[in-house]
This record gives C-alpha cells, sequence and structure tokens, in this order.
C-alpha cells in the first residue's frame, strides 16, 4: 500500500500537477436579423498544486469549432473544350467553422502524435474516413476545402492570439463571422508542455436563431406548404401595394 | 446595414439586395420578362447558396410580375384567354420539367445542364430577337420597303379547335399555344426561371401576337409558372427565403413600375432590341464561365441530411 502510494507520487508531479481553468465570456449566441457576428472572449488560468516544473515553457492552444456536416467537393475539368465538374469527393464530417488560437506556432507547441490523438490542427479537424479507397487525389480535395474555407474566413489559424502572462492567466478572443450556421459550438482548450498535452477543458457555446429569425426557420421547416403560400401572398400584395401607391402618386 | 437571412444563413447589406430587387424590377416592368434569368445568378454572385437563389428568385418574380400586370390591365393589354391556355400548358410542362430535374440532379452534373440550356436558348433567342428588330428598324426608318402582311397565313391558322383571342385580334388553334406554354413551362423548371424571355418572342413570332399585348400576357401567365414554383420548392427542398425574397421585392415592384412608365416612351422595335442586347450579355457571360478556367478549380455543396 505504501509501495503503491510512493508510486502515485512519483507519476503524480509529471501528469496532473497543472490544470486549467477557464469561463467564457458569453455561452449563448443569439441571431438575430441585425446580427453581425461576435466575439467571444475565452479566458482562464493554471492551477498547480506545486510550483512549475523547469524545461519546456507552458503553451496554451484555444479551438473553437463550429458543427460538423458532410459535404461534397467537385473539381473541374476541360471537356470537349467546357470546364465541368468531373470529379467529386464526399467529406464525411468538416466542422462549418474552425479557429485556432495559440500562444506559439503550432508546430513548437504540439506534435504530430499529440494532434492526431486530440484532433486539434484544421486537417486534422476534418474527417474524411474511407475518402482515399475513394479516389486516389483526395488530398488535394482536402486541401481545397480548407483552402475555400480559409479564404471565406470560415476556418483559421492565429498563433501567437492567446496571451499567457506569468504562466498561469491566459485569455483570446474569437470572432465568430456573421455566416453563422446554428448549433453547438465546441470550444477546446489545451495546456501543453514540450509538444504533449498534459490538461485540457471543454465547453460549449449555444448558437440559435431569435426572435422573426427563429420563427421564419420553424415555419419553413414544419409548415412548409404554409409557409409557401405566405411567400407567395406577401408577394402579390407587395406587387398590388407598388402598383396602387404609384397610380395614387401620380394621380 | 447588414441583414441576416434565416434561411440562407448568410449575412448580406440591405441596400445591396434592395438594388438589385430594383433592376431587375425595372427591367421586367419594361420588356414584360420575369427577371429570373437576371436575379439568380446576380443572387449566387452575391453568395446566395445556388437552391435559396433558385427559388426566392421565383418568389420575387411573382411580386414584380403582379406589379407590372396590374399596369399592363389598366391599358387593356393582357389576352386572359391567351394567358389561361398558355398556363394550362405551363403547368404540365413545368411539371414534368420538376421531375426531369430531380432524377437529374440525382445523376450529378446538372450545373452543366443548366448552364448549358441557359446559353443555348438565350443565345439563340437573343440573336432571333435582334436580327429581326433591327430589320423592323431599318424599314420604319426607310420608307418606299415593303411593308410586312400583319395577315399571313401561318400553321396556327391550319390547325383545328380555333379560338377567339379578341384581345390579341387572332382567330387560331388552340394547339400552338399550349405546346408554346408546355415547352417554356418545362424550360423554366430546368433552367429555374419564369421563362418570359422565351415566352415573349415565342407569343410574337410563333403565334403573331401584337407587341403590346405580348408584355402584358406574358406576365400574367409568369404569375402562376412562378407561383407554382415557389409553393413547390417551399415543400420539397425548405429553400424559399421569405426575408431574402421581400428585401427584393420591395426593390422590385418599385423597380417595375418606374421600368413600365420607361418602357410606354420607347418604341416597341427599340424595346426589343435592348432586350436582345441583354438576352445575349447574359449568354455570353455563362458562355464565358465554361470556357475560361476557373480561377478555383474546387467547389463545395454542403450534403443536406435528409
Amino acid at each position: 500500500m505504501i509501495r503503491l502510494f510512493a508510486v502515485l507520487m512519483m507519476i503524480a508531479p509529471a501528469f496532473a500537477q497543472e490544470t486549467v481553468v477557464a469561463g467564457l465570456s458569453q455561452t449563448r449566441v443569439a441571431i438575430t436579423a441585425q446580427f453581425e457576428g461576435s466575439e467571444i472572449l475565452i479566458y482562464g488560468a493554471v492551477k498547480r498544486s506545486a510550483p512549475g516544473p523547469k524545461g519546456p515553457p507552458l503553451e496554451v492552444i484555444i479551438t473553437a469549432e463550429g458543427p460538423a456536416m458532410p459535404v461534397m467537393v467537385r473539381s473541374k475539368d476541360r471537356r470537349f473544350g467546357l470546364w465541368v465538374n468531373t470529379g467529386a469527393v464526399r467529406i464525411d464530417q468538416a466542422p462549418s467553422f474552425y479557429a485556432i488560437a495559440t500562444t506559439a506556432p503550432l508546430a513548437q507547441v504540439l506534435t504530430e502524435t499529440e494532434d492526431l490523438r486530440h484532433r486539434i490542427s484544421i486537417p486534422r479537424a476534418i474527417r474524411a474516413v474511407g475518402v482515399a479507397a475513394e479516389n486516389l487525389d483526395a488530398p488535394s480535395y482536402t486541401t481545397a476545402l480548407i483552402r475555400i474555407r480559409e479564404a471565406s474566413g470560415a476556418y483559421g489559424m492565429r498563433e501567437g492570439a492567446v496571451t499567457l502572462s506569468q504562466d498561469t492567466l491566459f485569455r483570446a478572443d474569437v470572432a465568430l463571422p456573421a455566416n453563422l450556421t446554428e448549433g453547438d459550438y465546441r470550444v477546446r482548450i489545451f495546456l501543453t508542455r514540450g509538444g504533449a498535452v498534459i490538461d485540457s477543458l471543454e465547453s460549449t457555446i449555444n448558437v440559435r436563431k431569435e426572435g422573426l429569425e427563429r420563427w421564419l426557420t420553424n415555419l419553413a421547416r414544419q409548415q412548409p406548404l404554409i409557409y409557401g403560400l405566405l411567400s407567395l401572398l406577401i408577394a402579390v400584395l407587395a406587387g398590388w401595394a407598388a402598383s396602387a401607391g404609384f397610380r395614387f402618386l401620380r394621380a | 446595414m447588414q441583414i441576416y437571412l434565416p434561411i440562407a444563413e448568410v449575412s448580406v447589406n440591405i441596400f445591396v439586395l434592395l438594388g438589385l430587387g430594383g433592376i431587375v424590377g425595372f427591367l421586367s416592368g419594361m420588356f414584360g420578362v420575369g427577371g429570373g434569368f437576371l436575379i439568380t445568378p446576380l443572387l449566387f454572385f452575391i453568395g446566395i447558396p445556388p437552391a435559396i437563389a433558385v427559388a426566392t428568385g421565383a418568389n420575387q418574380v411573382v411580386a414584380s410580375s403582379v406589379s407590372g400586370v396590374l399596369a399592363h390591365l389598366r391599358r387593356r393589354t393582357v389576352d386572359f384567354r391567351m394567358g389561361l391556355v398558355l398556363l394550362a400548358g405551363g403547368l404540365a410542362g413545368s411539371t414534368l420539367g420538376i421531375g426531369v430535374f430531380s432524377r437529374l440532379s440525382a445523376a450529378g452534373q446538372v450545373d452543366l445542364l443548366i448552364q448549358l440550356s441557359y446559353v443555348l436558348f438565350l443565345g439563340l433567342i437573343g440573336t432571333l430577337m435582334l436580327q429581326e428588330s433591327l430589320r423592323a428598324l431599318r424599314r420604319t426608318t426607310r420608307p418606299g420597303t415593303k411593308p410586312r402582311r400583319s395577315h399571313e397565313h401561318l400553321l396556327v391558322h391550319r390547325l383545328p379547335l380555333k379560338i377567339k383571342f379578341r384581345t390579341s385580334g387572332l382567330y387560331i388553334s388552340v394547339v400552338p399555344p399550349i405546346l408554346v406554354g408546355a415547352l417554356v413551362g418545362f424550360l423554366a423548371a430546368i433552367m429555374g426561371v419564369g421563362g418570359g424571355f422565351i415566352m415573349v418572342p415565342a407569343m410574337i413570332y410563333l403565334l403573331g401576337m401584337p407587341t403590346k399585348v405580348v408584355v402584358g400576357t406574358s406576365l400574367f401567365q409568369i404569375i402562376f409558372i412562378t407561383g407554382f414554383t415557389t409553393v413547390m420548392h417551399a415543400t420539397t427542398s425548405f429553400s424559399v427565403d421569405m426575408a431574402l425574397a421581400l428585401l427584393l421585392i420591395i426593390g422590385g415592384v418599385i423597380g417595375a413600375q418606374i421600368g413600365a412608365q420607361v418602357g410606354l416612351k420607347l418604341k416597341a422595335e427599340q424595346l426589343r432590341i435592348l432586350l436582345a442586347l441583354l438576352v445575349l450579355a447574359v449568354a455570353a457571360k455563362i458562355a464565358l464561365d465554361l470556357l475560361l478556367q476557373p480561377a478555383e478549380l474546387f467547389s463545395l455543396t454542403p450534403v443536406r441530411l435528409p
């Protein structure tokens, strides 16, 4: 018993000696008609039972990801002088939004093995199981997906965007764009030393449409016929109102 | 000022949408085309997902057509009987077209089909109209040439089931209008447009209707075709965005009224030349997209979960 305790005491400092505690400035985002994007502050501290160990410095990685959805990536090629879709690869799960913020360049703060285990970097966050068997050129489709989403601002890596003070307090801002999909956004915080993850924490941000947006979405999904006829009615009324209004103005 | 569109899940500038609606409405009121062939590519351009652009575009066309038709009603330039005959064919053609469309999209390559049919039909009709209107314009400006006979005996006079279309001043068989309506309805469903740009020349050149009546009658028929399409899209693919439609409509109905006034001041030949040039410009733009190497060879399509 005493021997086991001694072993545990020896192991413990190497692992669970530093833990992360964190909070978000908001855990709910309401999408209303005027929604223009939202900035979320992620802050936290490193809790220690003893002074931090010597050796590689403490680093923090923060990721925020939107709901994952399947996406079809198509590629064009020239056939008979026309540019047409020739190839297609279905990516099983790709987050609709993915942002990474780190204290230093990702290659320095995370090893390949740890990245593979925790799926932290952008290429790892995209799940494309069995794609390689389907198409020999699959990697170029995945890179295209990342390239297009990075260009639109849906994916992004900001190395050095997390500020860590006195090896204890950290904070980072994550900007959610205006073109946001509804769902639960997962926020993950990793503490690393020498490229190895020593602790992590997960939290969610609930992104929901509200007010008129919520009402319209529900109506369109649950009562599509009424929604369609209502759209039609609005169109007819607007057309009539404009005609009547202009006649009144001229009279 | 940005607005978040609930169904498209995209945030866009309100004034861009009002402006787009206004431009398309203006052309719609002036030429009697629904404007679907313009609004849909323009919506793609500002980043609205294609399925939503097609469905919402149809909804917008309903409003601008109602506004335009009311202006024509007061001038008594709508042939209701002809409109209903065309519509009967149109609904049948459109139902068939929606079936073909969904089968082709399941097989892939539906984008190519849409683009090719745009280039083919817009190009063909634009060229024919431009040629004919230029010839007509030359005839009116240069006196002494032989005027065209107004009562030529075409195929439409020889088929059975003749009906009197008083507003158009025609006594022809119902078979050609039903076939024209069906063809337009079919193409409209495939191309996601109202079909005015096909209907207007078909009425002038195939049925021999007077230009003034053609615009009002075409708009009358477009209201029902696009209304049908809107409800079909809303119930099958949930792709009508009411907020987007409303903004386009507000711009569109105002534009349509101004367009109808401007249209009255122009000569019929000039109107047709302008419409022909517009149709050709859209066809050329789509043809270039097919012929030139795109900057990004890859494209993303979200897979909709059932």
